[in-house]
């Protein structure tokens, strides 16, 4: 193949879709049951609820002339299929994720832990991760603090 | 972005003001068109076993087809007079001209000379969008190039440096 030339002036990413199905609830320990209920409302409800999850993955880096792609898709789609579709998918995310024990499974706690989960993906650097947890609300994480992740 | 009107000469401070009013000011204008094309991956530097291994169902040499979607994003300043960061219709020209006259129904491997020597993978095909409309879009300034080849997956194209990444 040509060796196409890297143009310093673009960036380029690229972006994936994931779907996962989990239930959670919204409860604080360290708040009382009515404050919990005033500030979760509906999501309080001790049996849990769920939802159809869209993950949106972001990666950027050079295109590889040879193969065309920044990262091989193969390798993203086993990467996070191991990292959080496995652990997530038809599960709930309060019983089986260790990380959620302790911290409130929000969409805003998902996406950090999300983000500290895949920003190890070897072959691109990890953007963004944008969780749409209904049609009607989505969250995005774009790294920073995810090691601060008060757990 | 050309300002009509000429800055006077305002005292310091409402210069100051003016400036953080043109930041604020910036709007992004987005328009997708869909067009229909085949491909196939394949190296020739590759044996057949690597190309198969690496590109998979991709590496057919019947080739395959995408509905792709571009989402073309103009960062500009509304022009006082007319209210547009570009104007439309000009936008669809330019994007007609340079996409769907090179790329709708057309295969992607032997009938784009931009594509020549290049795998056309979604990033490679991102960026040669974007080095045909850079230099079209007069008017603002071409923002975010986004190809998706399916729903699910998709190339985003910026300019190094700006963010880029919202949604």
């Amino acid at each position: 193949m040509n060796s196409v030339t890297q143009n310093r002036e673009i960036k380029l990413a690229l972006g994936r879709r994931y779907r996962f199905a989990a239930s959670h609830r919204l409860h604080n320990p360290r708040l009382g049951e009515e404050e919990n209920l005033r500030l979760y409302g509906k999501c309080n409800n001790p049996y849990g609820h769920g939802h159809n999850y869209v993950l949106e993955v972001l990666v950027s880096g050079s295109v590889d002339p040879a193969t065309g792609m920044i990262a091989n898709l193969c390798d993203l789609d086993a990467f996070v299929g191991r990292e959080v579709l496995d652990p997530f998918d038809h599960k709930s995310l309060n019983e089986d994720v260790p990380e959620f024990r302790d911290t409130v499974p929000t969409t805003e706690n998902l996406c950090i832990e999300i983000f500290r989960r895949l920003k190890q993906f070897p072959q691109a650097k990890l953007d963004l991760v944008r969780i749409q947890e209904t049609s009607n609300n989505s969250f995005e994480y774009a790294g920073g603090n995810e090691e601060g992740f008060e757990r | 972005m050309e300002r009509s009107g000429s800055p006077g000469i305002a005292p310091r401070g409402a210069q100051i003001i003016a400036a953080i009013s043109d930041t604020l000011s910036m709007v992004l204008l987005t328009r997708r068109i869909e067009f229909a094309a085949s491909h196939f991956y394949n190296n020739p530097n590759f044996s057949p076993e690597e190309n198969r291994r690496i590109f998979g169902k991709c590496n057919n040499p019947h080739g395959h087809g995408h509905n792709y979607t571009l989402e073309v994003t103009v960062a500009g300043e509304p022009d006082p007079s007319t209210g547009m960061v570009l104007d439309l219709k000009d936008l669809k020209d330019i994007l007609d001209r340079e996409v769907m006259q090179r790329m709708d129904h057309r295969h992607l491997n032997y009938e784009v000379p931009e594509l020549a020597g290049q795998i056309p993978t979604c990033e490679n095909i991102a960026r040669v969008i974007w080095k045909l409309l850079d230099p079209e879009i007069k008017q603002g300034k071409l923002h975010r190039v986004r190809l998706y080849e399916t729903p699910d997956l998709f190339a985003d194209c910026y300019r190094n440096g700006l963010g880029g990444q919202a949604t």
